[in-house]
């Protein structure tokens, strides 16, 4: 499980490079998923990225065997989650991605505080999600 | 043609370490935030692993070049405020994140599983950006 999370990071940082030097740009998912979506005529690169991003889980399947993901959640988790994580990405300007690896590699004091925020605000919420379910 | 290709290359590069790291399953997400009770490290290892592959690029490398390989020029945030917009966004990202075990990345990944709780969260994240859209904008609020 070592091995694994410190590979699977290195291949996101890596990314996050390849991605600011050959299109210029931050690896920040939200804002990513948010132009191929609603901006694409600014940025058109932005949707094979996105479509990367569901090609890499299935080249990992088709090398290492399928292995999907536990989802075992309530739906009210499903949608609340979803509805909160996207406004609150965009209003912030980023995520995990963006925020927490980009942000913090570049320097950026912003990304720094935002990281500790949402971490700080999840750790509080499945604090009381344990008290309360 | 380049600029689509090395973007696929990097999604997938992307997506396939999300997958790796096992940061696409929400029970090692919640898992991370739970402190007072079963900690589970990865996400920590990752973000570290992550850094550590892109800070000396961007602290080092970056200055030196002039623009990128395929696109116009390189484009940061401009903004370097820590207002309200930026803390309260973020509190309430971290709130749904740990609701949910899902941020915007590996649900995105997810897609590939088909798995149907996974299209219920994008469709109301999309519906939580469209939201915070309809907000005044910084500049409108004066």
């Amino acid at each position: 499980m070592i091995a694994t999370s410190i590979f699977g990071g290195l291949l996101i940082g890596l990314a996050s490079v390849c991605l600011m030097l050959f299109q210029g740009r931050i690896a920040g998912i939200s804002s990513i998923v948010y132009r191929a979506i609603f901006q694409l005529k600014f940025e058109s690169w932005a949707l094979t990225f996105v479509i990367g991003l569901v090609l890499g889980p299935l080249l990992v399947a088709a090398l290492n065997g399928p292995a999907a993901p536990v989802f075992d959640l309530a739906w009210w988790q499903v949608a609340l989650g979803g509805l909160l994580v996207g406004f609150g990405s965009r209003l912030g300007s980023g995520c995990t991605s963006g925020h927490g690896v980009c942000g913090i590699s570049r320097g950026s004091a912003r990304s720094v505080v935002a990281t500790l925020t949402f971490m700080v605000t999840g750790v509080i919420t499945v604090f009381i999600m344990g008290m309360v379910l | 043609m380049m600029i689509y290709l090395t973007a696929l290359a990097t999604g997938a590069m992307f997506g396939a370490g999300l997958v790796v790291s096992g940061m696409t399953d929400p029970a090692n997400i919640q898992g991370f935030l739970d402190v007072a009770g079963a900690w589970r490290p990865h996400l920590a290892l990752v973000m570290m692993a992550a850094i550590a592959v892109a800070l000396p690029f961007f602290q080092w490398v970056l200055p030196r070049l002039s623009k990128p390989v395929y696109g116009a020029s390189f484009l940061a945030p401009l903004s370097t405020a820590i207002d309200r917009r930026l803390l309260l966004g973020a509190a309430i990202f971290g709130i749904g994140w740990g609701v949910s075990g899902l941020c915007p990345g590996p649900a995105i990944a997810g897609i590939a599983y088909l798995e149907p709780q996974i299209f219920g969260f994008l469709a109301a994240m999309l519906i939580g950006m469209r939201l915070a859209d309809r907000l005044p904008s910084p500049s409108a609020k004066a």
